[in-house]
């Protein structure tokens, strides 16, 4: 089965939904009119952009280029781990922990699925590499994201009481063992209950694609299901990285909360 | 010396230097805000501090954060509390017997340590945590308002018990009030601090 190739009227038709939404927000004053008109031309420039660069990319195919561009995918989403969070810890250790987390869930997961699982020669085929590695990223971001920012937000919010376990002689593993497995439950929450919903009541997206792009549904699954693996297992890994590199850093080693870390200007 | 705090600066205060015996009361007072929590903070390494703290002759630094802090220990003014239940707080002694006669020696229901942390007012958890303080049976014991919460009457149940306490155990204990008549009663001098140090009250 050929896959229907979209033509620019198509989409302008889809764009068409667009704009009568934003003469909606205008009708109802919702003030929104603006930027969806604005982030929907920004999408399709940044979609249109990624998929010329993926041309470019495939058609080369060398490693450097392929490490290249998955070094700043990274960066990208250590900075939206570091942006997504209300009280984050300052400077460059900041970054680092969230790229650090990043790279534990997606990249190490997605270099270990292709030369362990998929087995494809080469094993950086970019092909396989960038889109494994975009969905691993950007479907690990949330749940390292929240258990970053609860982390900081709970330590913040429920230092009297880490403190006073410090008082008690306690360590500071032991005084904020509650708190930083609750962190963890929280951020690999949102995973496994998109594992229970799935097939169910949301048809994952990447299997929905490669469905409209005329693979059968039976392989389609299979993949998907295979990412679901990989997402979880990213997800769990990077969550509980994040939060010890936190802990390290949020903690000195007199064993004293540092809430001067924090940046708590803009909470 | 006994507890020796010597030169300790944090923020943009001190040096604050004082010495405290063995089973010796200091009494500390100083208007709202001035630190006197801070300077526990600080003599328990809970916040970076320059200068250096000694017990018995050995450096603060010298020690395991977690070792000094339960021979250097502090109760706050406000009492945090993270199990459910009001014993579970308690580990070591379990529910000995001797920590139920302390509750009742307080003025506390003997039931307490059955309760749920939610049950408790102001002053029982004022109380209580004292009691969770001692259970690492501390030499030097800092104690930030231990009464604020309480009633005339709890409050001289309190001063009692501490009292006993000290002769039988022989902490070095520090005690911060606002309330002249009761430092008299606890301590036999006073400290009065200041931005830039300490003085002795009159």
């Amino acid at each position: 089965m050929d896959v229907v190739s979209l033509s620019s009227v198509d989409l302008a038709i889809a764009a068409s939904l667009l704009v009568l939404l934003s003469l909606l927000s205008m009708l109802l004053s919702l003030g929104l009119e603006r930027k969806i008109l604005f982030f929907g031309g920004r999408m399709t420039a940044q979609l249109l952009v990624i998929g010329l660069v993926l041309r470019f990319l495939f058609a080369d195919g060398s490693l450097l280029l392929v490490l290249l561009m998955s070094t700043v995918m990274l960066l990208a989403a250590g900075r939206e781990v570091q942006a997504r969070q209300k009280r984050k810890i300052v400077g460059l250790s900041g970054y680092l922990i969230s790229i650090s987390a990043m790279f534990v869930s997606s990249f190490s997961v997605t270099v270990l699925a292709l030369l362990v699982i998929i087995r494809v020669e080469p094993w950086y085929t970019p092909q396989y590499a960038i889109p494994l590695l975009g969905m691993l990223l950007g479907n690990t971001m949330t749940g390292i994201a929240l258990a970053m920012d609860r982390m900081t937000d709970q330590l913040y919010g429920r230092r009297g009481e880490v403190e006073q376990r410090l008082l008690l002689g306690q360590t500071w593993q032991e005084a904020s063992r509650d708190i930083r497995s609750d962190c963890m439950r929280t951020g690999m929450m949102p995973i496994i209950n998109a594992m229970a919903a799935a097939g169910l009541v949301s048809l994952p997206g990447m299997m929905t694609g490669q469905i409209l792009g005329g693979t059968p549904p039976v392989e389609a699954v299979k993949y998907q299901i295979l990412i679901m693996f990989l997402i979880a297992a990213g997800t769990g890994f990077g969550v509980v990285s994040a939060i010890w590199m936190s802990g390290w850093r949020l903690f000195d080693e007199r064993h004293r909360l540092r809430l001067d870390v924090l940046d708590v200007e803009r909470a | 010396m006994y507890l020796f705090v010597e030169h300790l600066t944090f923020l943009d205060k001190g040096p604050y230097s004082f010495a405290v015996e063995k089973g010796e009361c200091v009494g500390l007072t100083g208007r709202s805000g001035i630190g006197k929590t801070q300077l526990f903070r600080a003599i328990t390494d809970l916040i970076p501090a320059g200068g250096e703290v000694f017990l018995e002759g050995i450096a603060c630094s010298a020690c395991n954060p977690t070792q000094w802090r339960s021979k250097v220990t502090m109760v706050p003014a406000d009492s945090h509390w993270w199990h459910d239940k009001v014993g579970d707080h308690f580990v070591e002694f379990g529910q000995s017997p001797l920590l139920r006669d302390n509750c009742e020696l307080l003025g506390l229901d003997a039931a307490v340590l059955d309760w749920q942390v939610s049950r408790l007012s102001t002053g029982e958890r004022q109380r209580l945590a004292l009691l969770r303080a001692l259970q690492m049976t501390p030499a030097v014991l800092l104690l930030d308002e231990p009464s604020s919460g309480l009633d005339a009457y709890h409050t001289g149940l309190m001063e009692v018990f501490i009292e006993q306490y000290r002769r039988l155990n022989k902490p070095a204990i520090v005690w911060v009030s606002h309330d002249p008549e009761q430092l008299k009663r606890v301590s036999a001098r006073v400290l009065r601090m200041e931005q830039n140090g300490l003085y002795q009250s009159t």
